[in-house]
C-alpha cells in the first residue's frame, strides 16, 4: 500500500525520530511511504487556544498537502499522533464549515476518512499486532486522552506493545488520567498541568519501568520533560520508535540512556 | 452573528456568587499548595468516581438511557417557552403562584418580599444550586431574615462561614476532624465530647436541625425537575432534610432555574435513573419528593415558584454553548475533573466549578466577566465520557475560548504570535523558514541534550517545571526531502 506520512508540527520540528521510525516500521511492513513535502500543522493548537479563524488556513494547507497525495494513488495517511489525527477527524472540518468554506470543509472531511493513528492504522487497516519488533527494555503505557477517549484506540498499542519480543510490559497505575499537558494549558495553566505531571510521574516512576511509552508525541514531550528535569533514570520513547526496533537495525534512540545525563 | 443576541441580557454583576475576584490560574496556585485539600479531594473524588463506574457498568442500556437524556433536554429547550407557559398554567391550576425573574436581582426581591408577607423573620432551606447562584441567602439576610442550610454539607459551609466547592458535596474540601472542629466552635449546646465519628457528627447535625424544622414557617427549595404537563416540582436529596422542608412548613418557596423543566410525567423516568447512579453512585435515588401545587389540610398551604433565568436565555442563543443548559448537576464531571480533583471547586470563582462549571459560568456571565475558566482544562474529556446527558463539555470549552478571543478590541501579544504562526502554518516556504528558526534554539543549549532551564516567558511557563529537548539540527521533512532528490 501507498501510505503518506503526517509528521505533525510538533514530531517534524522537535522529535524527527519519531517520524523516521514510522517510516522505517511502514517500509519494513512492506508499504511505500511518501513524505508531502507541503506539510506543517492539522491547525489543532489554533483551534484548541480559541484561534478557530486562525486555523482555516492551516486546515487548507494540510488539504493542499495531502490531497495532491491521495490523487498519485496514496490509499491511507498515517500520523504517530493521537490527538492530531482526532483533530483532523473531529475539528477541521468544523472549523472550516463555521468560516463559510464548504468546500474546504468537504475536503478535510474527505482526507480525514483515509487519515489514521498509527496504532490504528497497524490493527485496523493492516491487520497486523505482531510487527516483528524487538525491544527488550521494561516499558509502561501511557494511553494519552485522546488516543483514548476520542479516537477510542482501545487495547491496541497494547496488543503491538506485546507482541514486541523481549519487551517487559508493564502496567501503569491510573492509566486513564491526564498527564496535565492540554496544548497551551500546559502554559496557561502551568502550576496545575504540573500538579497533573507530578502524580502522572508518581505512577510512572511506581512501575520502575525504564521506559514509558505513548501514542502522542506532545504528551510524552511533557512527561519526559519532567521525568528528565527530576534526573529520573526513566525515560518517554514514542511507540513508533519501539516497534521499529529489530535485533537487526537498532534504532539511533533506542538506548534508555536518560535524556539528560547528571 | 453576534450582534444578533447583543439584546439579551446576561447575569448581572454585584449580586450572587458566578464571578470569581481573581483568575483560575492564580486561584489554582494558591489551592494547589494546600495538602489537606488536596488529601481531601483525592480521597473524596476518587471513593465516587469508583461508585459510579460500578453503578453504572451495571446497566447495559446506559448509552441509550443517556442518549434518551441528551435527546429530551434538547427538544425541550428547542421549545422552552412553551414548556414553561404549560408549566405556569398547571402550577396555577393547583394552587401555587408562579413569579418570572428575569434575574438575580428580581428573583432575590420575590422571594424576600414573599417571605416578609408571612411575618416571618427566619426560613429553612433545602440545598439548591439556583438559590446558591443568586445569593438569596445573602439579599434575606440583608432583609433581617436568616436562612438555616439544612443540607448536611451545606450546614457545614454555612456554619464554617466557608463557600461550597462542589455542587453535590459542597464541604468536600473538608474531612471529618475540620468537621468536628467547625461543629464545636459554631453549634451552640454542642456535645464538648464530640468526635470525628461520622455518626456523632450526623446526630451532632440532625439534633441541631430539627429544632429548625420544627419551628419553621417558610422554607425555600430549588428543584431538580419540573413537569409542565402535570406541574409537578421534583427534588431528590438523600439525607430527608428535604422532605421535611417540603412538607412541614405553611409555606413554600421554590427557586428554579427554567432549564429545569421537563415536558412530561414520562420524562422522570430517564433522569431517575440517570441522576442518581451519576451523582452519589447510587441504583436509587433515597428521598424523592414530588408535588403540584398545594393540598388543602396536608403540607404548605401556600406555594411560590420563582423562575429563573439570570443569563439562561443568553446561554439558549448560542447554538453550540446551549448544550450546557441540558445539565442535570450530577457532578460526575466534577469527580472525573483532573484539574478539578487538584485545585478543587473555590478556584472556579463560581458556584458551579469544575468541567460544567467552565462551560456554564462564563456563559450566564458573559464570556469576559470569566474569561480564565474556558481555559481551566487540559480537555483530557473524562467529563464527556461520564456525562449522563452526554453534554460535549470539550467543544463547549474550545467555542468558549475562540468567543473571549474573538471579543477581544486590542490585539494581545498571544495573538500577534498566533497570527504569525497561522501565517507560517499556512505556507510552506514560511513554515520551513520558521522551522529552521526554532532549529536555531540548540545553539542555547551548548551542546546538551536539553535547552537551559531558565529561558524568556513565554517558554519560561514550561521549563520551570518541564525540560526541552534540544532541536535537531534538521526536521525530519527536510531529513526526508534530502534523501529521495530525485
Amino acid at each position: 500500500m501507498k501510505v503518506a506520512l503526517f509528521a505533525t508540527c510538533l514530531v517534524d520540528t522537535l522529535t524527527p525520530q519519531v517520524a523516521r521510525a514510522t517510516a522505517t516500521l511502514l517500509q519494513r511492513l512492506g508499504h511505500e511511504v511518501v513524505v508531502p513535502p507541503g506539510q506543517s500543522c492539522c491547525g489543532q493548537m489554533h483551534v484548541n487556544t480559541g484561534y478557530r479563524r486562525e486555523a482555516v488556513p492551516i486546515v487548507a494547507n494540510h488539504v493542499r498537502a495531502f490531497a495532491g497525495a491521495l490523487s498519485s494513488g496514496v490509499e491511507a495517511i498515517v500520523a504517530p499522533s493521537g490527538s492530531c489525527v482526532a483533530s483532523i477527524h473531529h475539528q477541521q472540518a468544523a472549523v472550516a464549515r463555521r468560516a463559510g468554506e464548504h468546500q474546504l470543509a468537504d475536503d478535510a472531511a474527505a482526507l480525514a476518512e483515509r487519515t489514521f493513528e498509527l496504532s490504528q492504522f497497524l490493527v485496523d487497516v493492516l491487520g497486523v499486532t505482531d510487527v516483528g519488533a524487538y525491544y527488550p527494555h521494561r516499558v509502561t503505557y501511557h494511553p494519552t486522552c485522546h488516543s483514548l477517549r476520542l479516537l477510542r484506540v482501545g487495547d491496541r498499542p497494547l496488543q503491538l506493545l506485546r507482541a514486541v519480543r523481549g519487551l517487559d510490559l508493564v502496567e501503569l497505575p491510573g492509566a486513564d488520567q491526564c498527564c496535565g499537558f492540554g496544548g497551551t494549558f500546559a502554559v496557561k495553566n502551568a502550576d496545575t498541568s504540573t500538579a497533573m505531571l507530578t502524580d502522572k510521574m508518581t505512577d510512572v516512576l511506581s512501575t520502575h519501568a525504564e521506559v514509558c511509552t505513548a501514542g502522542d508525541a506532545s504528551c510524552l514531550l511533557h512527561i519526559g520533560g519532567g521525568l528528565s528535569r527530576l534526573r529520573s533514570g526513566t525515560r518517554t520513547v514514542h511507540l513508533a520508535e519501539i516497534l521499529a526496533s529489530t535485533e537487526e537495525a537498532v534504532t539511533p534512540q533506542q538506548s534508555t540512556t536518560p535524556a539528560v545525563t547528571a | 452573528m453576534t450582534a444578533v443576541f447583543l439584546g439579551i441580557p446576561t447575569a448581572p454583576p454585584g449580586v450572587g456568587h458566578l464571578r470569581g475576584d481573581r483568575s483560575f490560574p492564580d486561584a489554582a496556585r494558591e489551592a494547589l499548595r494546600d495538602g489537606q485539600l488536596r488529601a481531601n479531594l483525592g480521597h473524596a473524588t476518587s471513593t465516587i468516581r469508583a461508585k459510579r463506574a460500578a453503578v453504572v457498568g451495571e446497566l447495559p442500556d446506559w448509552a441509550e438511557l443517556r442518549e434518551a437524556g441528551r435527546a429530551i433536554k434538547a427538544a425541550t429547550m428547542a421549545r422552552l417557552d412553551e414548556h414553561l407557559i404549560a408549566l405556569e398554567e398547571q402550577v396555577t391550576a393547583r394552587g401555587g403562584t408562579v413569579h418570572w425573574a428575569r434575574d438575580a436581582i428580581e428573583a432575590n426581591a420575590i422571594v424576600t418580599r414573599l417571605v416578609q408577607a408571612t411575618g416571618a423573620d427566619e426560613v429553612v432551606k433545602v440545598k439548591s444550586m439556583a438559590t446558591q447562584e443568586i445569593g438569596l441567602n445573602e439579599a434575606l439576610e440583608a432583609a433581617g431574615i436568616t436562612a438555616h442550610e439544612t443540607d448536611l454539607a451545606e450546614l457545614i459551609v454555612q456554619l464554617g462561614d466557608d463557600k461550597p466547592s462542589h455542587i453535590l458535596v459542597p464541604a468536600i474540601h473538608k474531612n471529618r476532624a475540620e468537621i468536628r472542629e467547625i461543629f464545636l466552635r459554631t453549634m451552640p449546646g454542642a456535645d464538648p465530647d464530640l468526635t470525628d465519628d461520622p455518626r456523632q457528627l450526623a446526630m451532632a447535625a440532625r439534633t441541631h436541625l430539627r429544632e429548625r424544622f420544627l419551628r419553621a414557617r417558610v422554607a425555600i427549595s430549588g428543584a431538580n425537575f419540573a413537569v409542565a404537563e402535570t406541574g409537578t416540582l421534583a427534588v431528590v436529596e438523600s439525607e430527608g432534610n428535604g422532605r421535611m422542608c417540603l412538607t412541614l412548613p405553611d409555606t413554600l418557596i421554590t427557586v428554579m432555574g427554567i432549564e429545569k423543566v421537563v415536558p412530561s410525567w414520562r420524562d422522570l423516568e430517564v433522569y431517575l435513573q440517570l441522576l442518581p447512579r451519576s451523582s452519589t453512585g447510587e441504583r436509587m435515588n433515597p428521598y424523592t419528593s414530588l408535588w403540584a401545587g398545594v393540598t388543602p389540610g396536608d403540607g404548605p398551604q401556600e406555594f411560590h415558584l420563582v423562575l429563573l433565568d439570570n443569563g439562561r436565555t443568553a446561554v439558549l442563543a448560542d447554538e453550540v454553548g446551549r448544550e450546557a443548559l441540558h445539565c442535570i448537576r450530577c457532578s460526575a464531571c466534577l469527580n472525573v475533573c483532573p484539574v478539578y480533583e487538584r485545585t478543587g471547586g473555590h478556584a472556579y470563582g463560581s458556584v458551579y466549578p469544575g468541567p460544567i462549571g467552565a462551560i456554564l459560568s462564563p456563559q450566564l456571565t458573559g464570556v469576559e466577566d470569566n474569561a480564565s475558566l474556558p481555559y481551566a482544562s487540559s480537555l483530557c474529556g473524562a467529563c464527556y465520557d461520564v456525562c449522563p446527558v452526554a453534554i460535549d463539555i470539550p467543544s463547549i470549552l474550545v467555542h468558549l475560548r475562540a468567543e473571549h478571543v474573538e471579543a477581544q478590541t486590542r490585539t494581545t501579544p498571544e495573538a500577534v504570535a498566533f497570527r504569525a504562526l497561522s501565517k507560517a502554518m499556512s505556507s510552506p516556504r514560511l513554515w520551513r523558514l520558521a522551522q529552521r528558526a526554532a532549529g536555531l534554539g540548540r545553539f542555547l543549549a551548548r551542546g546538551k541534550t536539553t535547552l537551559p532551564n531558565a529561558l524568556p516567558p513565554p517558554v519560561s511557563t514550561w521549563t520551570r517545571t518541564r525540560d526541552l529537548p534540544t532541536p535537531p539540527a534538521k526536521t525530519f521533512t527536510q531529513q526526508w526531502a534530502e534523501e529521495h532528490r530525485s
